[in-house]
């Protein structure tokens, strides 16, 4: 039975590494390996350094990571300021509208970043926001997603924290930051773990807005590398993809407990 | 008079279509410990809150000495709550539990940031801070518990902790909402004894609910009988007991319960079946009353006399220190207790037998509840109502 399992998931596990694999194996060879005939995983001739240096070179590569790691800092940031205080307010404060506006939110989630990117495209250029970081970071500050998913988690709260909380002479700022916020913690790790993977690999809107190649985040670099220098050098093209894929797998890496916590997590324990 | 330290004014409350309290007055004052006791959903646990400030009355206005504080929020009043689920951070260990209420009153916004410690003045209160603390420790003696988290401590643990938190802040009054409810039976009584130690040290108002009436006739100065969202009594413990102004205090405060026999007033004596038990001066012939006699008040007799009902005994409970007897009348089936020595009860043959009661003792209410008073007895107390 336990073999059966692990013969099973790791049947899944070799399917899904596969592309990456051969991803690293494509970015260690020269042109002319590329399109040989049959399988080979091991270059016979090496061109990793090439193929590394051509990624680093021919575009602003450092610039562009750089620019990826603002851009999702700041949203997760942003995102955890603004949902936090609003998850706070529909889970726990009574006001009139407070079910409406939580319907809001549930359509909220509904609407993909398609349907209003035409409008927000407008609005861009309307505040000249277009062909800067901003224009990548302002419309993904509110996120509908993470005040439905703290909303869960601050509900499970006990309501006795809070009127504790306000006894003890906290403000209702106070309460989001010094009481919800670190319990909260797991759900916002969990919550910037989906927010970072999306934003780092979000190729749409920085396709729209962004048309400067030292603006770029790593997917629209990678496009930019690809049209503008290597043409069909796929070694390069790989080894650039392998640049900008190896910070999201390495985050994962060092957040996969966060992940699995925030996953996993149950109500709070007073 | 002197100014009530806490006082609560013609207190309404509902919430959506239901009333849950309804012109609530109660006056505490300075070093006194009242007790709100009554059955779940009287609205005992609302008016704490509306006297924390966590509530907003539709009527009515909440007094802290002199000053009318209705209007403002709970972190303003320097009132402390003690919550049955303790309510501890949990993220926080205990010193910081402790710490936080002083932390949010005596440093400012900018002060409270992580690296303002530095600055020597703040660096100096947070000293002090963390000084009363240590001392709140000691009295409640929690200090080897200070720098555990909630997770990590028992139940009694926790509430020691949680009214350190209260205590660490000299509050104007302490507010406390069932706080023994969840500890197991033999520490909720150890825990009785120190919280009103506690108070004692303190000398501040502390209004304690509890759904408990022996810890509130154990604990309190006074003792408020809550029912409907009216404070039927609000009296020394002794008075609730001995002298309750309506049917309801009495069968809601005594364990086991109070006897209640369905009488007839007739030539101004309450009559059950015909006997004669108590005077009723000034009530018209006819008219149905209610007799309340507490279980320790009913004797027993092995034969007839005046004043004596036939009975059947039902069941015996041995507790040990005392015997409760379960009896039915024979004139109409109401089950009566009656508490005895087992001595008493030894005595007692197994066969029917008869119960009276002293006149003095039976207590004697109208069909409404209210308590019908014979003109000898002491002067009616001041009614809360």
């Amino acid at each position: 039975m336990r073999a059966l399992r692990l013969a099973v998931l790791s049947a899944g596990a070799l399917l899904v590494l596969f592309p990456f694999v051969f991803m690293i194996s494509t970015s260690l060879k020269p042109q002319s390996e590329v399109f040989s005939a049959g399988l080979q995983l091991v270059p016979a001739n090496w061109a990793a350094l090439e193929n590394y240096t051509k990624a680093f070179t021919r575009i602003p590569m450092l610039r562009v990571l750089g620019n990826g790691v603002l851009v999702c800092g700041l949203i997760v940031v942003f995102q955890i300021v603004f949902a936090l205080p609003a998850a706070y307010a529909m889970a726990k404060l009574r006001f009139r509208g407070r079910e409406a506006l939580f319907a809001l939110v549930l359509l909220g989630l509904l609407v993909p970043i398609h349907a209003i990117s035409i409008p927000l495209y407008a609005a861009a250029r309307w505040s000249g926001l277009l062909n800067t970081l901003a224009v990548l970071i302002v419309p993904f500050t509110l996120s509908v997603f993470a005040i439905f998913l703290f909303r869960q988690y601050v509900k499970a709260i006990p309501d006795d924290l809070i009127l504790a909380a306000r006894s003890d002479g906290l403000s209702e700022g106070a309460i989001v930051w010094r009481l919800l916020l670190p319990n909260a913690w797991p759900a916002a790790s969990a919550f910037a773990v989906f927010s970072v993977v999306a934003h780092w690999n979000d190729l749409y809107w920085p396709l729209i807005a962004i048309s400067k190649t030292h603006l770029a985040t790593p997917p629209l670099g990678l496009l930019f590398f690809r049209s503008a220098e290597v043409g069909d050098d796929y070694g390069a093209l790989m080894a650039a993809t392998v640049v900008i894929t190896a910070p999201l797998v390495l985050f994962f890496l060092f957040a996969q407990r966060l992940f699995i916590d925030g996953m996993t997590m149950t109500g709070l324990k007073g | 008079m002197t100014t009530p330290a806490l006082e609560l004014r013609g207190i309404g409350k509902s919430f959506g279509k239901t009333r849950v309290l309804e012109g609530v007055e109660l006056a505490a004052a300075q070093g006194e410990f009242v007790a709100l006791v009554g059955p779940s959903g009287c609205g005992k646990s609302t008016l704490l809150r509306i006297a924390a400030g966590l509530e907003t009355p539709d009527e009515g206005s909440v007094h802290l000495a002199d000053t009318d504080v209705t209007a403002m929020r709970a972190a303003d009043r320097d009132v402390a709550m003690v919550f049955q689920s303790y309510a501890l951070y949990p993220h926080l260990t205990a010193r910081q539990n402790m710490a936080l209420p002083l932390f949010m009153r005596r440093l400012s916004t900018a002060e409270r940031l992580p690296l303002a410690g530095l600055l020597p003045g703040v660096r100096a209160r947070m000293a002090a801070i963390g000084a009363e603390v240590a001392t709140a420790a000691e009295v409640l003696r929690i200090t080897p518990l200070l720098d555990r988290k909630p997770a990590q401590m028992s139940g009694g643990q926790r509430q020691r902790v949680a009214l350190g938190r209260a205590l660490v802040r000299h509050p104007r009054a302490f507010l406390m909402d069932e706080p023994l409810s969840n500890l197991d039976a033999a520490l909720r009584v150890h825990m009785r004894g120190e919280i009103v130690e506690l108070h004692r040290r303190a000398g501040v108002v502390t209004l304690y609910v509890t759904h408990d009436q022996e810890e509130a006739l154990g604990m309190a100065d006074r003792i408020a009988v809550m029912l409907g969202g009216r404070i039927l009594q609000c009296d020394a413990p002794g008075v609730v007991y001995r002298d309750p102004a309506h049917i309801d205090v009495a069968s809601f405060i005594g364990s086991p319960r109070i006897n209640i026999l369905e009488a007839i007033a007739g030539g101004g004596l309450a009559r059950v079946g015909g006997i004669a038990l108590a005077e009723l001066p000034g009530v018209a012939d006819g008219v149905a009353v209610r007799l309340g006699i507490r279980p320790e008040d009913l004797r027993l007799h092995d034969h007839a006399g005046a004043g004596r009902l036939a009975a059947q005994v039902v069941r015996r409970e041995y507790l040990g220190a005392e015997v409760h007897a379960h009896l039915r009348l024979a004139v109409d089936g109401t089950a009566l207790v009656a508490r005895l020595s087992p001595a008493a009860n030894e005595a007692l043959g197994a066969g029917a037998l008869f119960v009276s009661a002293d006149p003095a003792h039976i207590l004697t209410f109208n069909a409404e509840g209210h308590r019908l008073r014979l003109p000898v007895h002491r002067p009616e107390p001041a009614l809360v109502r």
